[in-house]
């Protein structure tokens, strides 16, 4: 509340001093945000560890009582006891104990009510899933969102690829060569049932639910070129095709109201982000200046960003406001995947060979990597 | 698409005429049907009937350059026998990240395409893969682009595309899993995997 009081006043004040081009009312300036200082005391062992992760993740950085801006004190054994302190006014924040579930799920909880005490959405409950590869097959995983408690959702000895969740659902869809082809499954994960959404001749690949969960979008060579198409998530056997090019097209994603669906693509010979409208229409650049062949888009819940993979020799998390426009590098990194929060996101590293899984917190740079399965783990999208 | 389909039945309503009416001059792109078979195009097993020549039907291949030659159903070589050794020497190799079949290794195409020619009941099936400098989904659309590519050629060489199909397995499965240019230069290849029907 008080930040966004700042915010207004200096607009006021820039606006009536006729600096309108001057815009500071966007919160999140990616690379290039301070990180917020807090203060930890009183919590050890797993309580501190987990703490020290879901805040680190979210910008938050570490310092001591006096520098602090928010000071967490509390102690966890059984149960574990939080307080939370704005340092400047001294208002309390949070004074919770939490008991049941596990130690590690109480501090998320803690973690979860400090941010939301801030305005932000707490992300330290949330999961992943993402593809996990040894030797030359790979399995569908889910996980904690810090890659704890992973487990896996396909046992099948095959090659899977590109999980993503239905919004708001325990269900994904992904592709998988499980039948030979490569065909894509929607499988509901609190039944265990799987049934194909799209399986034609040549590929099917890169599946994307719409907001709403009704819609597929997907790249698909069944007409003899690869290109981008959008079906019902029952797969009616008729999807509506949006492109049409002999050139590639990959990595479909959504704008957060379902109108869009923001895909990679070469036109006149360049790569770029391009959009379409969902229901069909022209397709349209995104420019995404400073950056060459962009690839891997995925669109802010908030509607504001498109962070994407620019691949230039090595490759890099970027993010770009989604109307397009100057792109930001930030991390060396593939495959990012936005948190509900709009600042968090997930993306693969490149380590010895194979992929980890890392968090971004995309306006500080902070990043750590998430807790590390055997195998290479890739491809991670983020339940929203 | 669907036009491209008809046609198909076309030619081979024109063969089982041609069969059923014992023409002693039989052009060169049709088998004789084996006895019993019946005429009922719906009964034709896989295989039985050599498809049509394609090279004979410039419209069709006209319209398949434009649109591009759409794809088999999933199944339509279930049961089928691999045979991944059989073109070994026939993979084509690509330059980084283009899908271009290059002139030097079109010959390879070529002895798969003289194989399927000499082998009317054999299918195949080419699969494209790529160097592990691409993001994941980028690469499996790329080996997807480059399995077509090499799919055009055989139409144009003259076999059917219900012969040939096609399938990526991005960067998932390398020849050599080393991270330097000559191991890239192995990887980013098209593979051609014999399929022969199942004996009758």
């Amino acid at each position: 509340m008080k930040k966004n009081l700042f915010f207004l006043i200096v607009s006021l004040l820039a606006g009536a001093a006729g600096w309108a081009q001057i815009e500071i009312t966007r919160e999140l300036i990616p690379g290039n945000t301070r990180p917020v200082w807090v203060s930890l005391s009183g919590f050890t062992g797993e309580a501190a560890q987990v703490l020290q992760f879901d805040l680190y993740v979210q910008g938050f950085n570490f310092t001591n009582a006096q520098a602090a801006q928010y000071l967490l004190s509390g102690s966890a054994g059984e149960s574990l006891t939080g307080r939370a302190v704005d340092n400047i006014n001294k208002s309390t924040l949070v004074a919770k104990t939490y008991s049941g579930a596990s130690p590690r799920r109480q501090a998320h909880a803690f973690a979860d009510d400090f941010v939301r005490a801030l305005n932000r959405k707490g992300i330290a409950q949330t999961r992943i899933a993402f593809k996990n590869q040894t030797g030359s097959n790979s399995e569908i995983m889910i996980a904690d969102f810090d890659g704890r408690n992973s487990q896996p959702v396909t046992r099948d000895g095959s090659v899977v690829s590109a999980p993503t969740w239905a919004p708001g659902k325990l269900a994904l869809a992904y592709g998988s060569y499980k039948m030979g082809n490569p065909d894509i499954f929607h499988h509901d994960l609190s039944t265990g049932a799987r049934r194909t959404i799209a399986r034609y001749g040549g590929s099917s690949i890169s599946p994307a639910i719409s907001p709403d969960g009704a819609q597929v979008a997907m790249i698909l060579s069944k007409d003899g070129w690869v290109d981008l198409y959008v079906d019902t998530i029952e797969g009616s056997g008729h999807p509506r095709r949006l492109t049409r090019s002999k050139e590639d097209e990959s990595s479909p994603c959504w704008s957060p109201d379902g109108k869009w669906i923001c895909f990679a693509a070469k036109t006149r010979e360049r790569r770029s982000l391009c959009k379409v409208p969902a229901s069909g229409g022209e397709v349209q650049r995104i420019p995404t200046s400073g950056v060459l062949n962009p690839t891997e888009p995925d669109w802010s819940p908030d509607g504001k960003w498109i962070v994407f993979t620019s691949m230039m020799g090595g490759f890099e998390i970027c993010v770009v406001p989604s109307q397009g426009g100057e792109a930001t590098q930030l991390v060396a990194g593939e495959d990012p995947c936005w948190a509900p929060n709009s600042r968090t996101v997930v993306y693969a590293r490149r380590q010895s060979g194979g992929y980890v899984l890392s968090l971004l917190d995309v306006p500080t740079k902070q990043f750590k990597d998430v807790s590390r399965i055997p195998g290479s783990s890739s491809q991670p999208s983020w339940a929203k | 698409m669907k036009a491209l389909k008809f046609a198909n039945l076309l030619v081979i309503a024109a063969a089982l005429t041609f069969a059923a009416a014992g023409c002693k001059k039989n052009p060169g792109y049709l088998t004789p049907l084996p006895p019993g078979m019946t005429q009922n195009p719906k009964d034709i097993g896989p295989g039985r009937v050599v498809p049509p020549s394609f090279a004979h039907d410039d419209d069709l291949i006209k319209e398949g350059l434009k649109e591009g030659f759409a794809a088999n159903s999933p199944d339509s070589h279930v049961g089928w026998a691999e045979d991944a050794s059989k073109f070994a020497n026939e993979t084509v190799h690509f330059a980084f990240d283009s899908s271009v079949v290059p002139t030097a290794d079109k010959a390879k195409v070529r002895n798969v395409a003289d194989f399927l020619q000499a082998n009317p009941a054999a299918a195949v099936r080419v699969e494209g893969h790529c160097d592990e400098r691409g993001t994941e989904e980028y690469n499996r659309a790329l080996g997807e682009r480059r399995a077509l590519a090499v799919r055009e050629e055989l139409v144009l060489l003259g076999i059917a595309p219900s012969r040939v199909d096609t399938i990526s397995y991005g960067k998932d499965r390398p020849v050599d899993p080393a991270h330097n240019e000559a191991a890239w230069r192995k990887n980013r290849r098209a593979e051609f995997i014999l399929l022969t029907p199942p004996a009758k």
